[in-house]
């Protein structure tokens, strides 16, 4: 091959390289993007009073004093509200029964429409759940909720051929001549009084306990199952995993046995997640029953099963990349086979032990099939280390799942879900930076 | 081989052949006392990589406290029988010997020899510097401590006696508590002789100790065996005849896993009794 030749393929994998490292860049970034985006919407975003209202008689955090004026104010701006919405109540009491028939189900809506924004109207008796004893705590919902008022969805079936197209009508025009056409365009202007948004930072949301199944509140036992799960996960994996990564590599003879054990390890590493989830369910509930169902420690135990595989094989190359010489050193000073494992080649594999582990930390903390079925649920509040034997928990990776598919409310508490993603990125991120600061530190300890 | 082939064209002439071993001529020593009694024994000893018989049917006497110097060209068993004599050949799988060899009248690869006694005994130091990574402390002190000794003053003497002797104090004495991979590739060598000597070994098997230094380490070593002639046992495996001539008292010529010839260095340099030496040493093949 001539110099010419050999210098163009070399350039045109060179441009080839980094073409594919840019577009990887590129896909990160619109993937991390939104993420971070919509997730820190959690945190910071425009509250209304509402929010304030809630955060102090769910979590008795505010200043009580200062929220009073504030009430204080935007029930005068209110008040008018109500005023109108009674007005017309008397007025279709006055009316003929056919036109209150026609009138009932639209006021009906109206009134929904009202009580969703601002709460529960004076006089309507205490809602039981959470979630309707506030009005809307957020200002982009409170917008929504302002086009549900001013407007009626309905759906245009006239072409029998085409799906049916959603339209909006002006609610105004279908109470023409009554007293509440009024109430339209005066909710519109007086939305901020009634409401004071202001710009809020909840950080809250990763320190407290939901409230109403994430309708409010935070995700500190999502946050906190997480950790519990992965951290009981290493417990279990990592010495079991790093003593038979010194079996393998320092222990055993090659032959029949051990070559199926070797193999048996690489197909585990590929074994589904759900099939463990499966035979977690199986063995530590339904056999070992290390609990009566559900709890962090079959989880545990489950995505420790999961992770072996891979921390046997990062501790095994971990092992076999020391140098032989200081296997050498060691012996020739009189060492024993023992303490030259325990106090030359351990140490000397540490950083790609740990690496491993960290690594599998963060797999563990992002699995949701294994605990599906032995530890996860989707709501409720943290638990105390003393329950990790009987309780489960919620996490942060069935969670995302549950409150994007499975909630009643899925539409309402996008954020939520978004949160819970930024979250479980941030600390998968987070696990993995520390394993590449603790490897460059233990390395630079070794190289000296 | 052009050049071997050249030698060999010019070699007969006897003028020049006495030239080179002037070379080899050793220099004068210190007088030994005490030494001198045979202290490892091999008796048609042999050692197989499988089928392959790497080493055949040896027997030497190695004296006490002597310099004894192993020579002969690349892959004839002179470092497979220096690692026999602290069983570093165990590591390698498929390996096993017959014959025996005796150290201090015990079969080194008897059935009751405990291995890890045996290499506290006869120490090694390798080809290439090897260093732990850890601290120069921790490298002298590890045998040490292996062996049971954690009290610090204890410790801290064995280290600087050990340094001291190795010649490398005066170089580290002010940061021992440095990674010993930061050293010089000779001060990390004799950072592995103090090592070796920390464990207080009656023999020391020095395996080709300065084939990855350059010539003024090189030196060092050898001013550092001089030392420690006398007081150990000491076996080197060199490629470099002069070195052999410089160190030793007694050679050992090992030509395709048997030995050759087994003579005081003086009279093997001067005057060997095999042809096949005699071609080594005037550089007739290599």
């Amino acid at each position: 091959m001539n110099l010419g030749t050999r210098k163009l393929l070399d350039r045109s994998f060179t441009s080839v390289g980094i073409g594919s490292i840019v577009i990887m860049a590129l896909a990160l970034m619109v993937v991390l993007v939104p993420i971070v985006t919509n997730g820190l919407g959690a945190v910071f975003f425009t509250g209304t009073v509402e929010h304030r209202k809630m955060l102090l008689s769910e979590f008795n955090r505010g200043d009580s004093r200062e929220l009073e004026t504030a009430i204080a104010s935007s029930d005068r701006y209110r008040a008018k509200v109500y005023e109108m919405l009674s007005g017309f109540e008397s007025e279709m009491a006055a009316m003929t029964p056919e036109r209150q028939d026609e009138y009932r189900p639209k006021y009906g809506q109206v009134k929904t429409a009202v009580q969703a924004l601002l709460g529960p109207l004076p006089g309507d008796p205490e809602p039981m759940l959470t979630r309707f004893k506030y009005g809307q705590t957020r200002w982009e919902k409170a917008e929504e909720k302002l086009h549900d008022l001013l407007y009626e969805t309905k759906w245009d079936n006239s072409d029998p051929n085409a799906m049916s197209k959603e339209y909006f009508a002006n609610r105004s025009e279908s109470f023409a001549g009554t007293s509440l056409v009024k109430l339209f365009p005066y909710v519109r202007e007086n939305m901020s009084n009634m409401l004071l948004p202001e710009f809020t930072v909840y950080w809250g949301f990763i320190t407290d306990s939901s409230v109403d199944s994430h309708i409010f509140g935070g995700i500190w036992p999502e946050i906190q199952g997480t950790f519990f799960l992965a951290v009981g996960a290493m417990l279990f994996a990592f010495p079991l995993g790093v003593i038979a990564a010194v079996y393998f590599t320092e222990y055993a003879k090659s032959g029949f046995f051990n070559s199926m054990l070797r193999s048996a390890n690489s197909t585990l590493a590929g074994v589904p997640s759900i099939v463990f989830g499966m035979f977690g369910l199986a063995f530590f509930i339904n056999t070992l029953k290390v609990s009566e169902s559900k709890s962090v420690i079959a989880g545990s135990l489950t995505l420790a099963i999961m992770i072996l595989p891979t921390i046997i094989r990062a501790a095994e190359e971990a092992i076999l990349a020391v140098p032989k010489t200081y296997r050498e050193a060691s012996l020739s000073l009189g060492s024993t086979k023992w303490n030259t494992i325990a106090t030359v080649i351990l140490p000397a594999a540490l950083p790609g032990i740990l690496t491993g582990g960290v690594i599998s930390l963060g797999r563990a903390a992002g699995e949701t099939a294994p605990i599906i079925f032995t530890a996860a649920v989707s709501v409720g509040s943290a638990i105390g280390l003393a329950d990790v034997f009987s309780s489960p928990t919620p996490a942060l990776s069935w969670n995302i799942y549950n409150l994007a598919s499975e909630h009643e409310a899925a539409a309402q508490i996008r954020h939520v879900q978004y949160g819970m993603v930024l979250a479980l990125v941030s600390i998968v991120l987070l696990l993995n930076l520390s394993a590449i600061v603790l490897r460059a530190r233990i390395s630079k300890k070794l190289k000296g | 081989m052009l050049m071997t082939d050249d030698v060999t064209v010019t070699s007969p002439d006897v003028p020049a052949q006495k030239s080179t071993r002037e070379i080899y001529l050793p220099p004068a020593r210190k007088k030994i006392t005490g030494g001198g009694t045979p202290h490892i024994v091999a008796k048609e000893f042999s050692i197989y990589y499988g089928e392959f018989e790497a080493v055949k049917k040896v027997s030497a006497d190695i004296l006490s406290k002597y310099v004894t110097a192993i020579i002969g060209p690349s892959g004839c068993g002179k470092s497979t029988f220096l690692r026999s004599i602290n069983r570093m050949n165990d590591l390698i799988p498929n390996s096993h010997t017959t014959g025996s060899i005796f150290f201090d009248g015990a079969d080194i690869y008897g059935r009751y020899t405990d291995e890890v006694l045996l290499r506290k005994k006869v120490g090694m130091v390798f080809q290439k510097p090897n260093p732990f990574p850890k601290s120069i402390f921790d490298n002298i002190a590890y045998g040490p401590r292996l062996h049971g000794v954690n009290d610090k003053k204890t410790l801290a003497d064995i280290v600087e006696r050990s340094l001291k002797k190795a010649a490398l104090w005066s170089e580290v004495c002010d940061r021992l508590d440095k990674n010993a991979l930061g050293l010089s590739g000779g001060q990390q060598q004799r950072l592995c002789v103090a090592r070796t000597l920390a464990v207080e070994p009656e023999v020391l098997l020095l395996d080709e100790p300065t084939s990855a230094l350059d010539p003024k380490a090189t030196a060092k070593i050898e001013d550092l065996i001089q030392e420690l002639r006398g007081s150990y046992t000491i076996m080197i495996v060199t490629h470099n005849m002069q070195q052999a001539s410089r160190v030793s008292d007694y050679t050992m010529f090992f030509y395709e896993g048997m030995l050759v010839e087994h003579a005081s260095t003086a009279q093997l340099f001067t005057n060997p009794r095999d042809s096949m030496t005699e071609d080594y040493i005037t550089g007739r093949f290599s």
